[in-house]
């Protein structure tokens, strides 16, 4: 078992997703150095049944992560509806009860809230504020204390060293995982086919909406009743996300927003570092222990590796099994991606 | 008799890329023709379409001022490069009246009053209570919002002016990425302004031949208009201050006046629909989200 290593002597620091206490224990285990997860209900982005944390496991995990020298993050990062802020607020005030090192804020009502009620409790700017430059950063900076921002899976590595440079801030960006080519946490997509809102009730194209229909010897995805994908039999069914599907446009189907790929900016960490990004944040809070536990030793290998002082090591870069569709991109780091 | 007054109409800025002659043409007609308030200058979508909308904007600009109509600029909903964010800073430094779309414009503002614009998630009184504090003179609300959560936020605004999209495509979505550019094997760095090619936007249909999207650049919206005619007497009533129409490529000077009457109770809402179809052609209409259902969703039934 590889150890998290402390601050001081970090190359990045690793944060990965906890669905479960049995997924924060493990990422924990495999080398995580800061787990991030989220309250049993409408108050975070992956609203899934059989996810997440009540208070009381919530309490747990940060007890198991505190006495191996890790931290917890607590994601609160949808939009409150109107006239019923009650969970949000609830959510930050048991995360700092429960002894959580961080809250991962989108709302800037909750953000004030949290600013005015709990302001000892460290605050971080979600990926779904979509801030994607540095007067959005000053904004959060100034009006509610943020420490860190996570950057929109929309930025360059060039654009991500622009914002290091400006902003006074920790800048942590995603390195693998499921990626939606949309400004995040402005994407109602899922709602025009679903009517359940990803913006504030966190589940962007829920199980209740999906259908997989056979016709004349083919598997249609649908969401919300709309035909998002068609396969071969036998051919695996990429689950249907609105903007994985495949529209006609010019008479012609394509992947008209995003092929089925999951992001792996693992070779391009040094690129990352050299750019001042302080955090590394792994997507996949719906995925098992077990895919948790591979790909967090797998960054903790290369990141320990990095750390020496070695060259990036051959072979564990490649991480196909474990993505979306079984393909790779480095998405917006490379500027030919949009 | 409610003593609310009515709500104004609005122009909301043009999403589509038109050529600097058309743009031109419509908004002297606007100017000239339309019972509109205010009227949404400046490109939202992609600054690589701002000439087209500079090349006549002071005659525009003039002739709108003339005609008793009051100018906002629109900013973009995604700013990520220092010329987009230097061109901002020029606009405020100037004292435009600017909607913001992003943070960033807010910020760059430093204070001074502001449109808060549909691309910043106001979706709760705490975002708007703070917002409002520090400028936002007008909110213009996510088009996701159902008719419940509008009057919510709207009751308790005070001074601050509530504004909803009452017609036109909803967008969906803002990217960095160009979807219209893909769709002609491009990259948004190289994409010779494609998007000039669909005056009313591309559509995108599932692999089963339902037309479903809408691709505008950067930005995806409902295949549908929007139009909430049939929610008009309930905004009203929850204190709604003004509403929007998104221009579309065809007689919006019809759409504005037709709305404008049926606010005033001149023509009623089914009546309306009718006429309405008249200036639409066959595309579908949607009111989901109003209606707190899927947004595709559409229901003639007048909302109480």
């Amino acid at each position: 078992m590889t150890a998290a290593t402390r601050p001081s002597d970090r190359y990045l620091e690793l944060v990965c997703p906890a669905g479960t206490p049995a997924a924060l224990r493990a990422a924990v285990d495999a080398g995580a150095d800061t787990v991030y997860c989220g309250f049993r209900d409408c108050t975070n982005a992956r609203n899934y049944p059989g996810l997440n944390f009540d208070v009381d496991e919530l309490r747990e995990g940060v007890a198991y992560a505190h006495a191996r020298d890790r931290r917890v993050l607590v994601a609160i990062n949808t939009f409150p509806r109107a006239g019923d802020a009650g969970p949000w607020h609830r959510a930050v005030d048991q995360a700092a009860a429960a002894g959580a090192d961080a809250v991962i804020l989108a709302d800037i009502g909750v953000l004030d809230y949290a600013t005015r009620r709990q302001p000892g409790l460290r605050r971080h700017l979600s990926v779904q504020a979509s801030a994607a430059n540095g007067p959005s950063l000053a904004f959060y900076r100034e009006h509610f204390d943020v420490k860190r921002v996570v950057l929109p899976r929309v930025l360059s590595v060039a654009d991500v060293a622009q914002i290091v440079a400006e902003s006074r801030l920790e800048i942590e960006v995603f390195a693998f995982g499921s990626v939606g080519p949309m400004s995040e946490g402005r994407c109602f997509l899922s709602s025009y086919f679903t009517g359940l809102s990803p913006t504030s009730e966190g589940a962007c194209a829920p199980a209740s909406h999906v259908e997989y229909l056979e016709r004349d010897g083919r598997m249609f995805s649908t969401l919300g009743k709309v035909t998002l994908n068609s396969f071969a039999r036998g051919e695996p069914a990429a689950y249907p996300t609105p903007c994985k599907g495949r529209y006609v446009t010019h008479g012609r189907a394509s992947y008209l927003f995003e092929e089925p790929v999951a992001l792996n900016a693992i070779s391009i960490l040094p690129e990352l570092k050299a750019a001042g990004v302080t955090a590394l944040k792994i997507e996949g809070r719906q995925r098992s222990r077990a895919y948790v536990a591979q790909i967090v030793g797998r960054f903790r290998d290369v990141l320990d590796a990095l750390a020496r002082g070695d060259a990036m090591p051959q072979g564990l870069g490649d991480l196909k099994g474990e993505a979306e569709g079984g393909r790779e991109t480095f998405g917006a780091y490379h500027k030919g991606w949009r | 008799m409610n003593a609310v007054s009515p709500p104004r109409l609005t122009l909301g800025p043009l999403l589509l890329h038109w050529s600097a002659e058309k743009r031109r043409d419509f908004y002297y007609r606007i100017a000239d023709e339309a019972p509109i308030d205010t009227v949404y200058l400046g490109e939202v979508v992609c600054s690589k379409r701002e000439p087209a909308a500079a090349a006549y904007f002071d005659r525009v600009a003039a002739r709108l001022r003339a005609a008793g109509k009051r100018i906002v600029i629109s900013t973009l909903a995604l700013v990520t490069s220092k010329r987009e964010i230097g061109h901002i800073r020029e606009l405020a430094a100037a004292g435009a009246m600017l909607e913001a779309n992003d943070v960033a414009t807010v910020q760059l503002l430093a204070g001074a009053p502001y449109v808060a614009g549909p691309h910043i998630n106001v979706f709760n009184e705490g975002t708007r209570d703070f917002l409002a504090r520090r400028g936002a003179a007008r909110i213009v609300l996510p088009v996701e919002l159902s008719t419940a959560s509008i009057r919510l936020i709207a009751r308790g605004a005070g001074a601050t002016e509530i504004e909803i999209q009452a017609f036109g495509r909803q967008t969906l979505s803002v990217a960095m990425r160009c979807y219209h550019a893909r769709s002609h094997n491009l990259t948004k760095d190289h994409c010779q302004i494609v998007c000039g090619l669909d005056a009313d936007g591309l559509t995108a249909s599932t692999i089963d031949g339902r037309e479903v999207l809408k691709i505008n650049g950067t930005q995806t919206q409902t295949f549908e208009y929007g139009v909430l005619l049939p929610q008009l007497a309930s905004l009203r009533d929850a204190g709604v201050t003004h509403l929007r129409l998104a221009p579309q490529d065809i007689d919006m000077v019809r759409v504005a006046d037709l709305y404008a009457r049926t606010l005033t109770g001149a023509v009623a809402a089914d009546e309306a629909l009718a006429e309405l179809r008249l200036v639409t052609g066959d595309v579908p209409y949607a009111n989901g989200f109003a209606l707190g259902r899927a947004g595709a969703a559409w229901s003639a039934v007048p909302t109480a």
